[in-house]
């Protein structure tokens, strides 16, 4: 039935050989006490380099729940930073989940804490107050205002098929000449309009999608995927 | 629940109220019994393997053991020729009884995991060339999973433990080195734990086989991952549950995200070996459900458990004799409390069947109409359900020894359900607006604003809001919508648009078409004399 068998331990941990990059090594074996510096290291590079890899982040802040006395809030202020800016994605979310009470108690845990509730129920006029309070903590993310932006437009789009120009103010906060120029290059570049409304107030008309215009909506359900067909196929043939 | 700490002396035994126990006695019907299983195993008999595993073993539990373990492992070796592989086989099931029955100590814990390192180190290497039923291969990956959820929560409860109690589990821990494989040694490290679970996907290369077969080029759903060719299903089929293992394992840390990618290799909009274990079934659509509402992904959530409880409805008579059978009506009861929630900040009713829906009004109707008021209450009915039906969340790391008066064990649970219960907090906001929305075809930003009694301009951010909340991003990060009313707004007036229910013309005619070759295929096969 079975031969004697002397090895009766876990597996170590898969030894691999220097030139996989911490992505793959993460896709071998996430559960290895060794990829601590690797992946610290990781975050800072997304930090620098305006990347994002939400699996490796995650990867990491299980790492700490294992160890916590290897934790680095730095480390983890970054990444919640990060999170916020993949929005509307739940990852700041995610992470929160991952990490400890009473690490979160900590200051600037709880700004980002505010600040992502403020971004979850589109109050921008008081994100944008609040981020500018703390700007020692964001400004040092290359990229966070833009993806913040992109985030507001994000909810406008989904939010109205024609905007006055103060609520567009409001959302990315800016004013003036360069609210001008941002709006010529979303109109040039993403398929937005300008429109004379009733009142003073210039109007931005945004581009028609499924979920700004709900009756554009297909009726996705009864779309078919391929791999279901291929089932009968055999019968139809 | 209160539960006493477990003593931890090294001579405990498990209490045992009426005869002390003896380990080397072995009764005529134990004798049989493992005589018979062993050359079932032997001979490859699944069918006769699974009566003897999944009955007879239960009806001699309860008639002999039911206050003390089984006979120990080396008083029944001698009567299956030592066999190395069914030592461990049987050691596993006799650990399983003994945790079943209720307070296991320190000492016992550390040798069950020896045990399961020893068995899992064989099926590793390839050592293992016996064909067992997916049943006793579930239970396995299970009960391995729930030791180690269990050991945790022992680990933790500091409170009410003695100072020798501490001690012990200081001295445990204290072999802290630096060095990462000794970590993993140590007993029901959340290391070693994972790396199993994982190294079995791997070694079993199961991921690749239902690609493979994804393209024709192998079965394995198909012989419900028996091997028909003279090889071993165990590691297959181990490294298969392993994703269901993993997919919990996460849960419990709070890991929503990774537990659904180690899932992911499975389908589970059609059957598969995960279905061929009503456990297993259970187990992965709770998981799997339960992770979708961590992350908002409501729709998705719905439509699983709506799925599972009517299967269960449908099927539970056939499982009353069952060991399993009130762990299933257990996960039944959670599950309607988790579909309760999730329609409750995603009324999408429409996704839910009749009879399903007919359970759910009597169980919660009413907690349900008093959720959608967001007020203390609902949030308070909120909290009810969550802490009924969410899994029993573990802390991997050691506690702090010098905090004994504290117990750890709660940590991870009132994490989860702080940060839930915020994410049901920021939906308080859009209750006025959609009682609105249901009554007007359109109206003007000013007039909807008067009748919530709020200003224009937080009106719009509520209308972001409510956006936002019901537009999630599905798996593969496209943004779907899963309100029930939706709207847009033109300048200053909100346009209102219900969404039609959506009449899956589709799966019908592909379900009725193979139904038909089935029967088709059934006339050709009868012979006429």
């Amino acid at each position: 039935m079975g031969r004697e068998v002397a090895e009766n331990s876990p597996p170590p941990p898969v030894a691999v050989p220097e030139s996989y990059t911490v992505e793959q090594l993460v896709a071998i074996n996430p559960y290895n006490p060794e990829l601590f510096l690797d992946l610290e290291k990781l975050v800072n590079e997304q930090v620098n380099s305006k990347t994002y890899n939400l699996d490796a982040n995650l990867c990491l802040l299980r790492l700490y729940q294992f160890e916590p006395e290897r934790m680095s809030t730095v480390i983890i202020a970054r990444i919640l930073v990060k999170a916020l800016m993949a929005m509307p994605a739940p990852d700041f979310s995610l992470c929160l989940f991952l990490i400890p009470e009473s690490v979160q108690m900590e200051e600037e845990f709880k700004t980002l804490i505010v600040l992502s509730h403020f971004l979850e129920t589109a109050r921008f006029r008081q994100f944008w107050d609040e981020a500018a309070k703390n700007r020692h903590l964001l400004e040092v993310i290359p990229g966070f205002q833009q993806a913040m932006q992109s985030y507001a437009i994000h909810v406008l789009s989904l939010t109205y098929q024609k905007l006055p120009r103060t609520a567009l103010a409001e959302a990315v906060n800016i004013e003036g000449v360069a609210l001008d120029k941002f709006i010529e290059h979303h109109v040039g570049n993403a398929g937005w309009a300008l429109d004379k409304g009733h009142g003073k107030d210039q109007l931005i008309v945004l581009p028609r999608t499924e979920v700004n215009n709900p009756e554009l909506k297909q009726n996705a359900a009864d779309s078919i995927p391929l791999e279901h067909i291929t089932k009968i196929l055999p019968i139809l043939g | 629940m209160a539960t006493v700490a477990p003593p931890l002396d090294n001579n405990h035994r498990p209490s045992s109220s009426s005869a002390a126990y003896d380990p080397t006695f072995v009764p005529d019907a134990v004798k049989t019994f493992v005589v018979h299983l062993y050359r079932h195993i032997r001979d490859n008999n699944v069918y006769e393997i699974h009566q003897m595993y999944d009955t007879s073993f239960h009806t001699l539990t309860d008639r002999l053991f039911k206050d003390t373990p089984w006979p120990s492992v080396d008083a029944v070796s001698i009567y299956v020729d030592n066999d190395h592989v069914f030592c461990l086989l049987y050691k596993e099931m006799w650990f399983r009884h003994l945790f079943a029955r209720g307070s296991v100590g320190l000492k016992e814990r550390i040798e069950s995991w020896d045990n399961y390192c020893e068995l899992f180190g064989v099926v590793l290497l390839g050592n293992v060339n016996i064909q067992l039923p997916n049943q006793w291969l579930w239970d396995m990956v299970d009960e391995f999973v729930y030791q180690f959820q269990s050991f945790c929560q022992f680990r933790a409860k500091l409170k009410g433990r003695s100072e020798h109690e501490i001690a012990l589990l200081r001295e445990f821990d204290k072999d802290f080195i630096e060095n990462a494989a000794m970590q993993i040694l140590k007993a029901w490290n959340v290391y070693g734990v994972l790396n199993f679970l994982q190294a079995l996907v791997d070694k079993s290369m199961i991921i690749e086989i239902l690609e493979r077969e994804k393209q024709g080029l192998e079965q394995f759903t198909a012989t419900d991952g028996y091997d028909y060719n003279g090889g071993s299903n165990v590691m297959k089929v181990l490294g298969y549950f392993s994703m269901v293992g993993l997919l919990r394992g996460h849960c419990l840390l709070g890991d929503y995200q990774t537990g659904l990618k180690c899932l992911r290799p499975i389908d589970n909009s059609q059957q598969g070996v995960y279905t061929s274990v009503i456990g297993s079934h259970i187990a992965t659509i709770y998981h799997y459900g339960f992770a979708n509402l961590m992350l908002r992904r409501y729709g998705d959530a719905i439509w699983e458990f709506n799925k599972i409880l009517l299967y269960i409805f449908k099927t539970k008579q056939y499982h009353q004799k069952s060991a399993q059978y009130e762990q299933i009506l257990k996960k039944n009861e959670q599950m309607y409390a988790l579909l309760a929630i999730c329609l409750s900040l995603c009324p999408q009713v429409k996704l839910v069947e009749e009879t399903v829906n007919a359970q759910l009004r009597e169980k919660y109707g009413e907690k349900m109409s008093r959720m959608q008021r967001y007020d203390d209450e609902a949030f308070a009915l909120y909290d009810e359900l969550f802490s009924y039906a969410c899994p029993k969340f573990i802390t991997p790391s050691a506690p702090d020894y010098d905090e004994p008066l504290v117990n750890y064990n709660q940590d991870t649970y009132r994490l989860q359900l702080k940060l839930f219960l915020y994410e049901v907090k920021q939906q308080q906001l859009l209750v006025g607006v959609r009682t609105f929305l249901k009554v007007f075809s359109s109206i003007s930003l000013a007039k909807l604003a008067a009748y919530i009694e709020v200003d224009e301009s937080t009106l719009r951010t509520i209308l972001m809001t409510y956006k936002h909340k019901t537009h999630a991003a599905d798996a593969r990060g496209k943004i779907i919508s899963n309100a029930d009313i939706d709207f847009y707004i033109d300048d200053d007036i909100v346009h209102v648009v219900e969404s039609k229910p959506s009449k899956r013309y589709g799966d019908y005619f592909l379900r009725q078409i193979v139904k038909m070759e089935g029967v088709i295929n059934d006339l050709d096969a009868i012979k006429l004399d």
